[in-house]
């Protein structure tokens, strides 16, 4: 998206447009032309896979809108109807559905792809920022809609969550009642929250728009954290090279994906859900969707009300200032032994947190909670700071063009070149 | 390369067992476990057992329907294909047999008539007040969604409907008009055992023990809350394979494009 277009269009139409309105230079500068370093492994796919994924709850859920009544007396009924009654409505429900768990799982996974090869850092900071706040808005598009259905979790999981904002002082309950539209859940929250829900997600789109802009400057990361040095040895234009392995990519996630719509479609979801919204009967237990259970611990580890709300919201703010917490020069985890193992200890505990979220606030998993909490918050703020100071990282390869070839030294055909004395440290790690 | 490799696959399966643990959670940790039945509708291949929707509608109509409404179906829905399957006349004949209210006409007055295949269930009760008067104070649910609204949902049915004990077990206080019933929450159910053998008289032959009566009707509860399985499996298992076929096809031909790199 920067410097002058390779681009030339080849029919005289071609050119007329192109010299009025350069889209196809950009198309092809970010889609197909795009210089990709060589040596991405598959957890570079799930960009891809997310955007599919937005495009795909876009459709299913335009669709479903056709046949949606956000009316607190029929909005239950219209989602059963289109279970039943509309053609394929099974299906688009479903799909929809699973495709919110989908997004995540798949989000999720980029994250920790970007936390392992440092992909936050120097000069990938601004790109990493719109990363979480797509992140962020992401949450708050499924969160309204899944008021929608308007079954017992959808009503009780927006009423507690809503009502967590009371914990301010002064402004909490105005602002829990601006954003009820009343004083309970009720036909006001459902309104305003199928209108935010179908505007979210354009939101989306723009925000994935600036994404991929602020991607196209520094270019992609890669495992090896070694920026590329030289187009012609380093990289591949991205098409056909990546658009094919992308494709592959998206295609083996689709069968994950449609095996839970058809085979598993309510396995993610709760069984409350299938129970008209009753503001007289509360559920045994009041739970949120499995994607947001992490955040669910935090918010009940800590005693005090206005504390958790506060370190819940901290546990995605402490992402934006991450490129700044890491001291190390070094992106990648390949060639940070330490890191590499916080890395990974991180990650279990994360999953843990997600665990306890999912169990009743009580007891030792109350305690758990906490610990888990405590070392969630120190993994950002005092490990990573400290591990880039004391930590001795690997040597580094000299560029992607020679790990690669270190890597394939010892193939036979490994076209010529002697390995050298830079060894891919990968393989001994 | 290949420790990290393993690394990343670590993250990937930790990733899907933070997925698998969360339903665990609502469990509620009291009772006995369901009783486990092999349900014709299980697995991949799995299709609902016709003569057993059958006899399960009649199980429904001829004893839950006094108590128990279904609003989200219509009789049609009897004779749609992956259901009962009844055929058109049989459900204009079923669903003649209930008077329904119509109107207002050409004067204003509400009528009755007979039913029609487009009629939605009839209920038993016109409101949840009546319900209740009829119920000792307890609210009979509607059973259209009910095998979708509980854990392990036709087992845990099948389990309730055979689960009565006529004694409860010593210290156990019944309240009043209250029967024990081990499977529901708090062991305590304002519904009578529903089902007794001979309680509906099969034409085909099927022995109508309490266990064959339940499993029937549970049958066609799974039916009425899912209608459409057949359908989805049927279909999931063509797109699947399409799915599968395509990928190995794209795998082949991304490793043949990346051969001529070194990457
Ligand atoms: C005499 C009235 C009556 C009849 C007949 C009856 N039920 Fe019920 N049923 C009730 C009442 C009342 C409740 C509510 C019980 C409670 O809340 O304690 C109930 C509750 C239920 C529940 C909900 C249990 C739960 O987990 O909450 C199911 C399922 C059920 N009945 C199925 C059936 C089936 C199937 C039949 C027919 C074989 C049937 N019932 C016949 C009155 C009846
Ligand atoms: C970022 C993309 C989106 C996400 C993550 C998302 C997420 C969700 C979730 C979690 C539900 C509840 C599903 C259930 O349990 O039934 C839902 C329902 C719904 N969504 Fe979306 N959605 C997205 C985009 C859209 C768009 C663009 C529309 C267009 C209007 C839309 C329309 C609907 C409707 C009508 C429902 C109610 C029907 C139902 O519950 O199945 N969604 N959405």
């Amino acid at each position: 998206m920067s410097g002058q277009s390779t681009y030339q269009p080849t029919s005289a139409v071609g050119k007329w447009f192109e010299s009025r309105l350069p889209v196809m230079g950009l198309v092809h500068d970010t889609m197909l032309n795009f210089p990709t370093p060589k040596n991405l492994n598959y957890w570079w796919t799930f960009g891809g896979i997310l955007a599919t994924f937005l495009v795909l709850q876009i459709i299913t859920g335009i669709v479903l809108a056709m046949q949606y009544t956000p009316h607190v007396d029929f909005a239950f009924e219209s989602v059963e109807k289109i279970m039943r009654d509309v053609n394929y409505g099974w299906l688009l429900r479903y799909a929809h559905a699973n495709g919110a768990s989908m997004f995540f799982l798949a989000v999720y996974i980029h994250i920790f792809r970007g936390l392992y090869y440092g992909s936050y850092k120097q000069p990938r900071e601004l790109l990493w920022i719109i990363g979480v706040i797509i992140y962020l808005v992401m949450m708050a598009t499924a969160f309204m809609g899944y008021l929608l259905p308007w079954g017992q979790m959808s009503f009780w999981g927006a009423t507690v969550i809503t009502n967590f904002f009371s914990a301010f002082p002064i402004v909490g309950d105005p602002i829990v009642e601006w954003l009820r539209g009343g004083f309970v859940v009720g036909n006001p929250t459902l309104n305003r929250f199928f209108s935010l829900h179908y505007l979210t997600p354009f939101i989306l789109v723009g925000l994935v728009g600036l994404h991929v802009w602020a991607l196209h400057v520094p270019g992609n990361a890669n495992p090896t954290g070694v920026e590329v040095k030289s187009v012609k040895d380093d990289t591949v234009p991205f098409h056909p090279y990546y658009t094919l392995k992308d494709s592959f990519a998206i295609v083996v996630f689709m069968i994950l994906f449609l095996w839970f719509v058809f085979f598993a479609p309510n396995f993610l979801g709760e069984v409350d859900n299938y129970i008209k919204a009753n503001p007289l009967v509360t559920p045994a237990h009041i739970v949120p969707e499995w994607y947001f259970l992490p955040f669910y611990a935090i918010l009940r580890a800590v005693p005090d009300k206005l504390g958790g709300v506060l370190l819940m919201f901290a546990s995605i703010g402490v992402l934006f200032i991450l490129p700044w917490l890491d001291t190390s020069k070094v992106k990648s985890a390949t060639f940070r032994p330490l890191y590499k193992q916080f890395f990974f200890i991180f990650v279990a505990v994360s999953i843990g947190l997600g665990y306890l979220g999912g169990k009743p606030a009580e007891g030792g998993y109350i305690l758990a909670a906490r610990i888990l909490t405590a070392y969630y918050f120190a993994h950002f703020l005092i490990i990573m700071p400290i591990l880039g100071l004391i930590e001795k990282p690997k040597k580094l390869p000299e560029s992607i063009a020679k790990a690669v070839l270190d890597k394939n030294g010892d193939d036979p055909g490994g076209g010529g070149a002697p390995a050298e004395a830079v060894t891919a440290p990968e393989t001994k790690g | 390369m290949f420790r990290s490799k393993i690394a990343v696959t670590a993250l990937a399966l930790a990733a899907l067992a933070a997925i698998n643990l969360t339903p665990v959670a609502a469990v509620e940790a009291e009772g006995p476990a369901n009783k486990k039945l092999d349900w014709s509708f299980e697995g991949i291949f799995g299709t609902y057992d016709r003569g057993s929707l059958q006899r399960g509608y009649r199980v429904y109509k001829e004893v839950c329907a006094s108590c128990h409404s279904m609003n989200l179906l219509s009789y049609r829905n009897l004779s749609q294909p992956g259901g009962p399957e009844f055929t058109l006349e049989q459900v204009k004949a079923l669903a003649a047999e209930f008077d329904v209210q119509d109107g207002p006409n050409d004067e204003g007055e509400m009528f009755e008539r007979a039913g029609l295949p487009s009629d939605r269930f009839v209920s038993p009760f016109p409101n949840e007040e009546a319900a209740r008067a009829s119920n000792g104070g307890a609210l009979p649910p509607d059973l259209s969604l009910i095998v979708k609204a509980r854990k392990d949902g036709p087992n845990y049915l099948y389990s309730l409907l055979t689960g009565y004990e006529e004694n409860p077990p010593a210290g156990v206080e019944l309240g009043e008009g209250m029967n024990y019933n081990p499977y529901f929450t708090g062991h305590q159910i304002a519904m009578a055992p529903p089902l007794s053998e001979e309680a509906v008289e099969y034409t085909d032959g099927t022995k109508p023990s309490v266990e064959n009566l339940s499993k029937d009707v549970v049958m066609f509860l799974a039916w009425a809350a899912e209608p459409k399985l057949e359908e989805r499996k049927s279909l999931g298992f063509k797109v699947l394979i399409y799915l599968i076929i395509l990928a190995g096809l794209m795998y082949a031909a991304n490793k043949k494009l990346w051969s001529r790199i070194k990457h």
